[in-house]
């Protein structure tokens, strides 16, 4: 029986040398005064990318966006779109709409006229801006506001209205700032998905800003993760969650334990990391080469140490602890295991069983465990 | 709320009566029947129908109102340009300089104003009239204007703008329907604060105008020299009506638009 050989056509223009990037930073510098907001930036997005741009607040994600639109320029390098130096081109004449994180809706015309503004000043007919913008507020649920102005409307809907603006003229790019963070997690769940589907329906190049690193994993095709105006990582979100680069996105991105020993190889990519005195070492992977004696990092996260009464007979890493605290969400629990020496592990377990015949609770001896490609060895 | 005292309400009275008290017994004996300005002789509106009758009066209200509405227009036309460059301009050679100097002839002389304008009009030729004293308002009451609209530019979300521009707008379509709409009542206030001022203006007049454009206060500056008659007490008691409205009105929309932002802005806060 022949096995259908559909290989999935799988979407990484970043990994093919032939693709051009429709944006391109090249070692950018934007300073305010003697601030500098951005870092000798230099990044590559590709046409009907969703690009994610995750970073602590004041980290220059709006920066970034604000020279993209056309509002700031940068104080060095260039930023190329379409292969052409965008900064002489004024922001009514870039191909790009924004939305803003403040949303600036035009506080004299109703939530129709906001979303219409745009669709008037370009050559569509008059007929079909209608059309448009009430496509636009049923996509963001907000036909039955569209007489009212922007203060008779919440905060969500607001936003939400922001959203529709941008989307309106459907641009080659859409600058999304924070677009769904006042909506409820339903909403913003339902809207996150609506964006994926109008990427998909009209190829849009997205970057979008977020706070929410659930949100960033969901819908991007790429992440780049940022600290003080300089990128620390680009990647996949699959490869920012499993490989991240540095301690900073291991810790930035999803809940990780972390802990400190010196490393020592142990053949191929596999490490060995003695952590403290009259424990196993550590052993897990990692991509670079590191010196024997280095102090590295075991970054492991929670959902991927086991946790049992008996010690695992074929675990590349068992270590005891006591049941220090159960935080119960729900669908997972995450226990806290205090070790002998002081440090507590988080392991997650999801709740299949019911809450009252849980296995484990407070003082338990248990054992944690967990595989050798599990945990990721950071130098940084 | 401070408790009311004897000492409030006595300087209180004091001062309103310092004020207004002048106005009052004016505008009560434009209601004097008599010929006699200093004696009350019982109650009659005739100095109004008298005034009405006066052509020489008319004349001068019809020059006053014409040299208002021009030099108010005029002057809100500048001085929201001058406010939206000084306060959106961005920072330029010399900015604090020119914004300063934008507001120097609140405090200068307007005697000073006057004549330097008298000077002016009489070196490039123009011959003293309507025009010289549309000009001359213009310039005065420009800054008014200017102070008035830009105290509401600061306060103006500049990303409204950019989100204009972002969605296609030229500048001047961007200022021309989101930030003209929304800063809308302080031009109006500023309009109506330049019409009142040029109403009343008689130092700056009488240097620049002409026989044949003699503006009201100019007229009742020169019929009181020759006497104060009844005729004079209604004509001025009409115009502190007028100025009295515009300044009110003026005041009102400034504080309905101020309240409504702040009210909007709550809103948003509490939502
Ligand atoms: N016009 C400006 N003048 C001076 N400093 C500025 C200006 N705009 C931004 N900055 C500074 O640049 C840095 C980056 O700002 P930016 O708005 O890009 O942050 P952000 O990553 O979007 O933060 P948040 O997540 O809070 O929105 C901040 O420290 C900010 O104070
Ligand atoms: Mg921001």
């Amino acid at each position: 029986m022949a096995q259908p050989s559909k290989t999935p056509v799988v979407f990484a223009p970043w990994e093919d040398e032939t693709q051009k990037p429709i944006i391109q930073f090249k070692n950018v510098t934007k300073r305010f005064g003697n601030f500098t907001a951005i870092d000798n930036l230099s990044l590559d997005i590709f046409e009907r990318e969703f690009f994610a741009l995750l970073g602590p607040s004041g980290c220059g994600k709006t920066t970034i966006m604000r020279m993209l639109a056309g509002f700031e320029t940068a104080t060095e390098g260039t930023i190329l779109l379409g292969g052409k130096d965008i900064s002489p081109v004024p922001p009514n004449k870039r191909p790009v709409n924004m939305m803003f994180q403040s949303y600036a809706l035009f506080p004299h015309l109703s939530v129709w006229d906001n979303i219409a503004f745009g669709l008037r000043r370009s050559s569509m007919p008059k007929d079909e801006i209608g059309a448009r913008v009430d496509e636009m507020l049923r996509l963001t649920r907000m036909e039955k506001f569209a007489k009212r102005k922007p203060h008779q409307i919440s905060g969500g809907q607001r936003q939400r209205v922001a959203l529709a603006r941008s989307l309106a003229k459907a641009p080659k790019l859409l600058l999304l700032d924070e677009p769904l963070g006042a909506l409820d997690k339903k909403l913003r769940h339902d809207t996150q998905f609506e964006l994926m589907d109008i990427q998909e329906k009209t190829g849009t190049t997205f970057v979008i800003v977020t706070h929410d690193q659930e949100e960033a994993m969901t819908v991007a095709s790429r992440v780049a993760v940022m600290d003080h105006g300089k990128l620390i990582q680009v990647a996949t979100p699959a490869a920012i969650y499993e490989t991240p680069n540095s301690v900073y996105v291991a810790d930035f991105i999803g809940e990780v334990n972390l802990i400190e020993g010196n490393a020592k190889k142990a053949g191929g990519d596999k490490y060995e990391v003695s952590w403290a005195e009259g424990q196993a070492a550590l052993r897990g992977s990692c991509p670079r080469e590191i010196a024997d004696g280095t102090r590295v990092t075991y970054a492991i996260r929670p959902e991927k140490v086991a946790i049992s009464a008996d010690k695992p007979k074929d675990a590349a890493n068992a270590i005891q602890g006591t049941v220090h605290d159960i935080a119960y969400l729900g669908n997972i629990s995450t226990y806290h295991v205090m070790l002998p020496t002081g440090q507590v592990i988080k392991a997650q377990e999801s709740n299949t069983r019911r809450l009252a015949n849980r296995h484990f609770t407070w003082e338990d001896k248990v054992w944690l465990s967990f595989t050798d490609t599990a945990g990721v060895i950071l130098t940084e | 709320m401070r408790r009311f005292s004897w000492f409030n309400a006595t300087s209180l009275t004091l001062g309103f009566t310092f004020l207004y008290l002048p106005m009052l017994i004016l505008i009560v004996y434009s209601f004097n029947g008599g010929r006699n300005v200093a004696i009350w002789a019982g109650f009659s509106t005739k100095w109004y129908g008298e005034l009405f009758r006066d052509k020489a009066f008319l004349d001068a209200a019809w020059v006053t109102l014409r040299v208002g509405l021009m030099s108010s227009t005029l002057a809100t036309i500048l001085g929201t340009m001058a406010a939206y460059v000084i306060v959106r301009g961005g920072r330029f050679k010399g900015r604090t300089v020119m914004s300063g100097m934008l507001y120097a002839p609140i405090v200068m002389p307007e005697v000073i104003t006057g004549l330097s304008l008298l000077l002016l009009f009489i070196a490039i030729g123009l011959d003293r009239g309507l025009v010289t004293i549309v000009l001359a308002h213009t310039t005065f009451t420009m800054c008014f204007v200017s102070v008035v609209v830009s105290s509401r530019l600061v306060t103006f979300d500049q990303s409204l703008e950019e989100a204009a521009l972002d969605l296609g707008c030229t500048p001047w379509d961007a200022f021309k329907s989101v930030t003209l709409p929304i800063i809308a009542p302080a031009v109006i206030s500023g309009w109506l604060l330049a019409f009142t001022l040029s109403l009343d203006d008689l130092v700056l007049a009488s240097f620049v105008s002409g026989p044949s454009s003699t503006t009201l206060p100019i007229k009742i500056f020169s019929a009181v020299r020759l006497g104060v008659s009844p005729k004079i007490n209604a004509l001025s008691t009409i115009m502190i009506a007028i100025v009295a409205f515009g300044v009110i009105t003026a005041s009102l929309i400034n504080k309905r638009s101020v309240t409504k932002r702040l009210r909007d802005e709550q809103e948003a806060a509490a939502s």
